[in-house]
């Protein structure tokens, strides 16, 4: 592995991979934050050139957070398939590149790769594409899960109805979720964030959206983004979630930071294959996004993609349903404009598949980072053509609890019409005989909800 | 637009909805908000824009007094890419307050702009005066105020460095949400001083005229500081 190079009359060095990877980024606020990020353009440029040579079992052999001291690192480790990885170790990431974007390599070539590739790997090579280059790569790869319906076909966007409520009120977030019904928002779940964390609270939406989707006859599937210990007693306690939900961090401190460990997701993990309301086999909605290791010291020099990229590598471990970056929620410190928060949405997005992983985006920003709705517009249609799995809905984008501005229903529902995006068949079948949908266009009665009061 | 409801399941959304400040049943021109809509979330996210980008006003410091100085922060984009800019007074800023304020008072009052100027602008001369009503209810005594430009939480500590008070207490401007643009937030500490941890803090938040109405959270801070001062200690281990 080569370290230094010459660009122009310039010479650069760099310390090790760890330093490599982390210049090699295109600017972000958190790499700068974090006192890793190149100098300048060229000393960028020397270290994607570095990085281009790189073979892939250099990669491997010199991981920046080696597997004795991180079960985050031990759990990728495990997870690569070397009979793969052994075909293709004597690549460089260059060679990587161009293979992922020939005409001939498809989607499910790519899948293959991933499985035998490090997360690191996937983060070198994303470090190497251009941001069309992850559009067109990600759109081969197809991933299609299952919890209580199945969602990720080509040619669908899927959505999460995100009816959040300052104080977890029943009827205010059944309101709010009529809405999104009525915009055909929710075939990728029924999600809520809510304000309390206590297994009270947690019983009461759980057991309120499975009512609204028995009711309704709804294919779709709950699930209430608290922590998962208190998820599981809820669930201990009867209450129907058809998965669980966890936010990860790309290292064992990080995760420690959320209070989870991979002990305590196995121990989740064989909670609600018995006790989950859904058949399955994925029962699981992960949530990461880039800075949080730094957020909360845990990241070890590391940059954001690379630890990003390990986030998902602990997420295959679970085969879950749907993963999802909150990609603008962490604030300008981490990423600092629309410019940073679109290249993160599409790196993500696209590590994520090649992960073989069913990513989501929550195309999102808070109000001090230079970021509006625009940016998230188009942000929306580039992940859309992308072919991401899903998007969150919330309505007119303003969510009242988290506050922060996501997409709206009626964005889901432009983005679908203009991109000729279905949602997921079984729910595009129940939209249909619900009035709200006919030949993938809303219908006059769209809109509405008080259809859906019962 | 054509709905499926009867008048009577019309009324009972409406009824509905008084119970969530989400925008609902707010209609549509094909897949598109309506225009009053889309202004409405546009302003609202204007207003929250301006107040991080924003300037307390002179005459809300002059009208108490109150000096300024800066920290680290260097200019607006440094502030937010840089969260560690704002938790240090700048060499000028920390020579003033070492000249200009009390040392060791029993409780120090700052005002900091933090993510919303107009936090201060529209709240401070409704907490400032309850707040000393309280501490003077409480029989506590008050050093030499000041105001902070570019300040983030953690400069509460470099001043408790510098002033060595028994009590500070931060008044902030909070991050702006599309609700309000105007929610500040009270920090305390008991000595606060350099190795000061989140927990170590308390907090009255979502201070505005729609949340925790500043005379009532003005008071409130002054019974908390004399508990502070009381029990020695503050944050988690404080008994309310």
């Amino acid at each position: 592995m080569k370290l230094h190079t010459t660009l122009r009359g310039k010479e650069y060095r760099f310390r090790d991979l760890k330093d490599l990877l982390a210049k090699a980024n295109e600017e972000r606020s958190g790499d700068g934050l974090a006192g890793i990020a190149a100098a300048d353009m060229t000393e960028r440029i020397a270290a994607k050139s570095l990085l281009a040579d790189c073979l892939l079992s250099d990669i491997r052999n010199f991981a920046p957070l080696p597997p004795e001291k991180d079960e985050v690192s031990r759990v990728i480790e495990e997870g690569v398939d070397e009979e793969v990885y052994a075909s293709i170790k004597g690549w460089s990431v260059a060679e990587l590149r161009e293979y992922v974007l020939r005409t001939e390599t498809d989607g499910n070539e790519l899948l293959r790769l991933g499985r035998g590739m490090t997360s690191e790997m996937i983060a070198a090579l994303c470090k190497l594409m251009s941001n069309l280059d992850l559009i067109q790569a990600a759109a081969k790869i197809e991933v299609i899960t299952t919890c209580r319906a199945s969602i990720g076909y080509r040619g669908t966007l899927a959505s999460r109805a995100q009816p959040n409520h300052p104080t977890d009120h029943v009827v205010g977030m059944k309101a709010s979720l009529f809405e999104a019904l009525a915009y055909g928002i929710g075939d990728a779940v029924i999600g809520i964030n809510p304000v309390s964390d206590t297994t009270e609270a947690i019983k009461a939406l759980l057991h309120a959206t499975q009512e609204v989707i028995a009711h309704w006859d709804i294919p779709t599937q709950n699930c209430v983004l608290a922590h998962v210990t208190t998820q599981m007693r809820a669930i201990k306690e009867g209450a129907p979630a058809d998965m669980l939900f966890q936010s990860l961090a790309g290292t064992e401190e990080g995760n420690r930071g959320f209070g989870v460990d991979v002990a305590l997701l196995k121990e989740a993990d064989a909670l609600i294959r018995e006790m989950g309301t859904a058949d399955g086999p994925n029962r699981w909605y992960f949530e990461t996004g880039q800075g949080s290791e730094l957020s909360s010291d845990a990241h070890f020099g590391i940059d954001q993609v690379t630890l990003e990229a390990r986030c998902y590598g602990l997420a295959r471990r679970f085969n879950p349903f749907i993963v999802n970056t909150v990609v603008g929620f962490i604030g300008p410190e981490y990423l600092y404009d629309s410019k940073q928060v679109i290249r993160a949405g599409l790196e993500d997005h696209f590590m994520g598949k090649m992960h073989g992983l069913p990513m989501g985006v929550d195309i999102c920003y808070t109000n001090h980072m230079k970021a509006d709705q625009n940016d998230m517009e188009l942000l929306g249609i580039l992940l859309a053509t992308a072919g991401v799995n899903f998007m969150i809905g919330v309505p007119m984008a303003d969510d009242c609890m988290l506050n922060y501005q996501s997409m709206s229903y009626h964005d889901i529902a432009a983005i679908r019409e203009t991109l000729g995006k279905r949602p997921a068949p079984a729910f595009e079948r129940w939209l249909e005989k619900s009035g709200i949908l006919a030949e993938g266009r809303l219908t006059a009665a769209a809109g509405d909800a008080r259809r859906f009061l019962f | 637009m054509e709905t499926s409801g009867t008048n009577r399941g019309a009324d009972r959304f409406r009824e509905w909805m008084k119970f969530t400040p989400a925008r609902l049943d707010v209609g549509r021109t094909g897949t598109r908000p309506l225009t009053t809509e889309m202004l409405k979330f546009r302003l609202d996210h204007a207003a929250a824009v301006d107040a991080v980008y924003g300037e307390v006003r002179e005459e809300t410091l002059a009208e108490f007094g109150l000096f300024t100085v800066e920290t680290q922060y260097r200019d607006k984009e440094f502030y937010l890419k840089r969260p560690d800019s704002g938790r240090v007074l700048s060499e000028e800023g920390a020579r003033d307050i070492v000249r200009r304020c009390m040392r060791r008072p029993q409780v120090q009052i700052v005002v900091s702009d933090g993510l919303s100027a107009k936090a201060i602008d529209d709240n401070l001369a409704d907490v400032l005066p309850a707040l000393r009503d309280s501490l003077a209810a409480n029989g506590l005594t008050e050093g030499t105020p000041f105001f902070v430009k570019g300040g983030r939480v953690g400069v509460m500590d470099d001043i408790g460095r510098l002033l060595e008070p028994e009590t500070l207490v931060l008044l902030i401007g909070e991050r702006p949400g599309l609700a309000t643009a105007s929610s500040m937030s009270a920090y305390m500490c008991y000595r606060p001083g350099p190795g000061r941890k989140d927990s170590d803090r308390m907090v009255v938040s979502n201070i505005h005229a729609g949340g925790t109405p500043p005379t009532e959270a003005g008071a409130h801070i002054g019974a908390l500081l004399r508990k502070m001062i009381e029990q020695k200690v503050s944050g988690v281990r404080l008994e309310v």
